[in-house]
């Protein structure tokens, strides 16, 4: 998920909101399949199609129809919340508890919840991780980044920024469907309001993982995504612990996520950091002039 | 080559803000021509360089490369034939992806993108040996963030990045306004280089008269969306700074020197072109 929303808020800077309900059409459209006897990986492959046509809307509704960014976002996932709800036959919630999902071999086999489970899990999360990677290092993803970086040149490259803009939201989507997929699964129901406030928690892990682990390349961009989305929940966990609320999660969300962009505003993080980016051009200006730094600090 | 025939563009048509930008404008560039684009603020060089590259539109005429009219091609299918270098050194290269990254990017060019990594052992030698070529010795920092490149390297790799790929035409726009002088010289330079060396058809359009004179083989002064004059080969190697101005006021009766809106730039290419005054 978080993955997902790091790909239109950093890679496009696209502020994407369909991820609210796209969530929820992944798990609506999975749990409607199991419960309909479908194959459980059919039914969480139709997940990630699912979102990633609710991406497509979106994508249309901003780069054919021209609507602004943040309101077709808007406009789709108000839409969807009807048609996620038409999805799951007029019922807010759709129990798995009983089906067959592609936990149930896991659970069979005594490992849910251990620590191999855990592993399992991460491996999961590594696989989509190295695809997404792989993805932005051919052509066509260098040419996806560069949309989001510099629209212009692109385009004087001969890349339609339209195209990619729909191609990133669609994948953006697609992933956040399969996310709403496997956690329908995980915990046993779809529910439709389950997606609500999730770019939140999206945003929480990008800023959050990115603040601690950087963003210097898409390797470690991807892998600090991953780290901060853990890094959230660690937080959500200890608040709750603390005494606070489960009602109160999205107040502690959003809180996090202002927090993670005001802190690096302030002096001492600032100046740390344009000392980093001085001498990071101070190195570059020698290996340029190839004057080596040993010399530059003795004289 | 590259046909423009009488190309119309109005701006705010209808309004109290119309402006006639390009007023039946008619040009031919044969392979390898160079053209230099000169005339005051408003005179239609920009309009007459994105009526080319595809960011605008014209009214009427026809825009064709070869043989393939491409007056309403978008711009970025129009990329197979042309590349372009922009005024803003930030605008031509991705400041967040690396050297090579760019290069990759450049390097696809109207081509098709698809699932092949963006960068092999193969490419980044191409790379490195084109980025060679610069003298900048950017070919050692193919990691290095754009981002973090000085204006002066960011314009000669945009430049570089233009041109690799060998377009049928390259485009200009007043590339080297942006930098300080002895920047400017350098990619000046670097641009009389490669235009010469892969003899790419050219339009380059400029606000220095000097610059403009030194550079290409075809010129042509515009004013108020039209050509006032031009000059071949053999009129420009003789033409002078003074010359151009007094074959503008000649035409341009009356106008006189506000037809220069620039008139500060105007002094500086007086006084830039002292000694070349003196030696009349």
């Amino acid at each position: 998920m978080a993955l997902g929303v790091y790909l239109t808020f950093r890679v496009l800077d696209f502020p994407d909101l369909t991820v609210d309900q796209s969530f929820t059409t992944g798990a609506a459209t999975t749990a409607m399949i199991i419960l309909g006897g479908g194959s459980p990986w059919l039914a969480t492959a139709a997940g990630f199609v699912t979102g990633a046509l609710a991406g497509l809307i979106t994508g249309l509704l901003h780069t054919k129809a021209h609507i602004n960014g943040l309101l077709a976002g808007i406009l789709t996932m108000t839409a969807l919340y009807s048609i996620n709800l038409r999805v799951m036959d007029g019922k807010a919630n759709l129990s798995l508890l009983r089906e067959d999902t592609i936990f149930t071999p896991l659970a069979e086999a005594g490992v849910q919840g251990t620590w191999l489970g855990i592993g399992l899990f991460l491996l999961g999360a590594a696989v989509v991780k190295v695809l997404l990677d792989w993805f932005l290092y051919t052509d066509a993803g260098l040419a996806m980044q560069a949309t989001g970086d510099n629209p212009d040149m692109i385009r004087s490259f001969g890349v339609n920024t339209d195209h990619q803009k729909m191609l990133g939201l669609c994948l953006s989507n697609g992933l956040v469907g399969l996310a709403g997929s496997l956690v329908a699964q995980y915990q046993g129901f779809a529910d439709i309001g389950m997606g609500i406030g999730l770019i939140v928690v999206g945003l929480a892990s990008v800023i959050l993982g990115q603040g601690l682990f950087g963003s210097r390349t898409v390797v470690i961009s991807t892998l600090a995504v991953i780290l901060g989305s853990i890094v959230y929940r660690l937080v959500i966990t200890v608040a709750l612990q603390a005494g606070l609320n489960p009602s109160d999660m999205k107040l502690i969300s959003a809180v996090l996520v202002i927090l993670a962009l005001v802190v690096p505003q302030l002096q001492f993080f600032r100046r740390r950091r344009e000392k980093h980016q001085a001498s990071e051009a101070a190195r570059l200006v020698d290996e340029l002039t190839d004057t080596p730094a040993t010399e530059k600090a003795g004289a | 080559m590259l046909t423009i025939d009488n190309v119309h563009k109005t701006f705010f048509a209808g309004t109290v803000n119309e402006r006639r930008a390009l007023a039946g404008v008619s040009l031919t560039l044969g392979e390898g021509d160079f053209l230099t684009v000169i005339g005051s603020n408003g005179a239609g060089k920009s309009t007459i360089l994105n009526t080319i590259s595809g960011t605008l539109i014209p009214d009427t005429g026809t825009v064709r490369v070869d043989d393939h009219d491409v007056t309403r091609l978008p711009e970025h299918k129009r990329a197979r034939y042309l590349s372009r270098v922009f005024q803003d050194p930030m605008k031509g290269s991705s400041p967040t992806m690396t050297v090579e990254q760019n290069m990759a990017i450049a390097l696809q060019r109207g081509k098709s993108r698809g699932l092949a990594p963006g960068l092999s052992g193969g490419r980044r030698e191409l790379f490195r040996e084109k980025l060679a070529s610069l003298e900048l010795g950017l070919e050692n920092r193919l990691g290095a963030k754009v981002g973090l490149l000085s204006g002066g390297q960011r314009q000669a790799l945009s430049l570089l990045m233009a041109t690799f790929s060998e377009p049928r035409i390259l485009l200009l726009d007043e590339h080297t306004a942006a930098l300080d002088p002895q920047r400017a010289d350098l990619v000046s330079r670097l641009t009389a280089e490669i235009v010469a060396e892969q003899r790419l058809t050219t339009v380059m359009v400029t606000h220095n008269m000097e610059q403009a004179l030194r550079l290409g083989n075809r010129l042509i002064m515009m004013h108020e969306g039209r050509i006032l004059f031009e000059l071949d080969a053999e009129q420009k190697r003789s033409m002078t700074v003074p010359g151009l101005l007094e074959q503008f006021r000649r035409l341009q009766p009356g106008s006189g020197q506000e037809a220069f809106d620039d008139a500060t730039l105007f002094e500086t290419v007086k006084t830039d072109t002292g000694g070349a005054e003196d030696g009349r």
